[in-house]
C-alpha cells in the first residue's frame, strides 16, 4: 500500500441505513479506516430521511441527487454543481438502480477529475437476472433454471418443466417463494406493480445460502474475496448477522467468475449450496453489499482497495482474511433537530 | 472416524466449522468424545475410557457413541475416509 498519505474527497451514495440497508454507511466506515490515504466524505442522498445524512461524525456534508428516473443528464448536472463546491476525487455509487447512470457517466466524470471503478456496461447487463441463464452457460457456472415471463398465464405452462416451489423475482429487487399457482400469481402481481415486467420465475434450490463479496481489477485478477454465511435473516431476506467462513469451493467459484468475466469493481455473489455440495449462483450484485464492514473487520478493506483502483494507484491483492468472525447489525435512534431535516429538505444539502 | 482438522473445539464445548459457518454446543461427554476422535482413538478405546470415567455400562456407551458419530457425519464434521 502507498505510504505518503493523500487526502481524497469521496462521494458515497446508499446512506439509507434502514431495515433493508444501503451499503453507504458501511462503505464510509471502511474508507475512514483506510491506512493508505486520508479522506473526507460527501454523502449523496435521494431522500431526506436517509439516516447517514445525520451522521456528522462520518459524513462531512450531504447533497440531494435526482432519482435515476430523472435521467443521466440531470444526475450529471447535479454532480457538477456538487463538484464545483467540493472538488470530488472519487464517487462510489452503491445502488443497483443508479449504476446504469454512473457507468454511463464515468468517462465524462473522469474528465473532470471524478474517478470511479465500476463494471463495464456489458458486464452490468450480462449479469442482470433476466440474462443469468445465458451468463451461466457462457462462463460454465451452475445457475438455477429460470424464465422471464410477462403474463400470469405463463405460470401455468411452467408446471411442465419446473417443480414447486418456485421463486418469483422482480427485475431489480424483491423475491417471493410460491408453493402453488395462486401464490405465484399474487407474487407476480405484487412485484410487477412495483418493479415492472418481466418477472423472473426461478427454480428453487434447496440448501444453505452463502454470500461472497469481493473486488476484481478488470483484468481477471481477484483483489479481494470474503465469503460469509448469513446467521440471522430479516423478513426482507437481509442478513442481520453473519460469519466469515473458509469454504474453498466458494472462493474457487469467485476466482473463476472474476477470471472468466474480467469483472471490474466490487460485487456480491449470492450462492446456494445444495446437499450434494454443489454451488449455484443465484444472483450477482454489481456493487458493494451492505455487510461490507465485515470484510473490513477481517482484514480486507474493500472500499479502500476500490478507491485505490479508481485513482489508478497500484493495488495489491489481499491474501488473507480471518474466518469465524461475525457481524451483528443493530438499530440506533439518533436525535435530530428539525432544523437539520428542514435544511436538507428545502436546500438539498446539509 | 476422524474429525476434520479445521474444526475448532473450545474447552467449554463450543464447536465451530469454519467451512460452513455452523456452530454447535456439546456437553462434557460430547466434548470427551470429540477430543478422543480428534486424537484418532478407536471406538473400543473411547467406549472403554468413557465407561471408566462415567461408570456406565459399555453397551449403553457404545450405543450413545454410535448416535453421536451419526450426528457428527450428518453435520459434516468428519473427515471422508477416501
Amino acid at each position: 500500500m502507498k505510504t505518503n498519505k493523500q487526502k481524497l474527497t469521496i462521494a458515497v451514495t446508499g446512506l439509507n441505513a434502514i431495515d433493508s440497508p444501503g451499503p453507504g454507511v458501511a462503505v464510509i466506515r471502511g474508507l475512514l479506516e483506510a491506512e493508505s490515504f486520508d479522506c473526507r466524505i460527501i454523502g449523496l442522498a435521494y431522500e431526506s430521511l436517509e439516516p447517514g445524512i445525520y451522521m456528522h461524525d462520518l459524513i462531512e456534508k450531504t447533497y440531494h441527487i435526482p432519482y435515476p428516473s430523472a435521467g443521466t443528464e440531470a444526475l450529471y448536472s447535479r454532480l457538477m454543481q456538487i463538484h464545483e463546491k467540493e472538488k470530488l476525487d472519487v464517487v462510489i455509487p452503491n445502488f443497483d438502480a443508479e449504476l446504469y447512470s454512473f457507468i454511463k457517466l464515468s468517462d465524462k466524470l473522469k474528465e473532470h477529475g471524478i474517478h470511479s471503478f465500476l463494471p463495464t456496461m456489458e458486464q452490468f447487463e450480462a449479469r442482470q437476472k433476466i440474462n443469468l441463464p445465458e451468463f451461466g452457460k457462457k462462463y460454465n457456472i451452475h445457475v438455477p433454471r429460470s424464465k422471464a415471463i410477462y403474463t400470469t398465464n405463463e405460470i401455468h405452462s411452467l408446471e411442465q418443466d419446473y417443480n414447486w416451489p418456485l421463486v418469483i423475482k422482480g427485475k431489480y429487487y424483491d423475491a417471493s417463494l410460491a408453493y402453488n399457482n395462486d401464490q405465484a400469481k399474487t407474487a407476480f402481481n405484487k412485484i410487477s406493480a412495483k418493479w415492472g415486467l418481466p418477472i423472473i420465475v426461478q427454480e428453487f434450490i434447496h440448501g444453505t445460502e452463502y454470500n461472497v463479496t469481493g473486488l476484481g481489477d478488470g483484468l481477471g485478477n481477484t483483489i479481494a474475496a470474503v465469503p460469509m454465511r448469513k446467521q440471522y435473516i430479516t423478513d426482507k431476506g437481509k442478513a442481520w448477522g453473519g460469519i466469515t467462513i473458509t469454504d474453498q469451493k466458494a472462493l474457487d467459484l469467485t476466482a473463476h467468475f472474476l477470471k472468466a468475466t474480467k469483472w471490474r469493481g466490487a460485487f456480491e455473489l449470492e450462492l446456494m449450496k445444495n446437499k450434494a455440495g454443489e454451488y449455484y449462483l443465484l444472483e450477482i450484485n454489481p456493487r458493494i453489499p451492505a455487510w461490507i464492514y465485515l470484510a473490513v473487520g477481517v482484514g480486507q478493506n474493500i472500499p479502500e482497495a476500490l478507491t485505490r483502483l479508481a485513482m489508478g494507484w497500484p493495488t495489491e491483492a489481499f491474501k488473507h482474511y480471518e474466518a469465524g468472525k461475525m457481524f451483528i447489525r443493530y438499530a440506533w435512534d439518533m436525535i435530530v433537530d428539525l432544523s437539520e431535516f428542514q435544511q436538507i429538505s428545502t436546500h438539498g444539502e446539509l | 472416524m476422524k474429525i476434520r482438522n479445521n474444526i475448532a473445539v473450545s474447552d467449554n464445548g463450543f464447536v465451530f466449522n469454519p467451512a460452513s459457518g455452523e456452530s454447535f454446543t456439546v456437553n462434557q461427554v460430547g466434548l470427551d468424545i470429540l477430543n478422543m476422535l480428534r486424537k484418532g482413538e478407536k471406538q473400543e478405546a473411547i467406549v472403554q475410557e468413557l465407561s471408566e470415567k462415567y461408570q456406565a455400562d459399555t453397551a449403553v456407551i457404545e450405543r450413545d457413541l454410535l448416535d453421536f458419530e451419526a450426528m457428527v457425519k450428518q453435520y459434516h464434521l468428519h473427515q471422508n475416509e477416501d
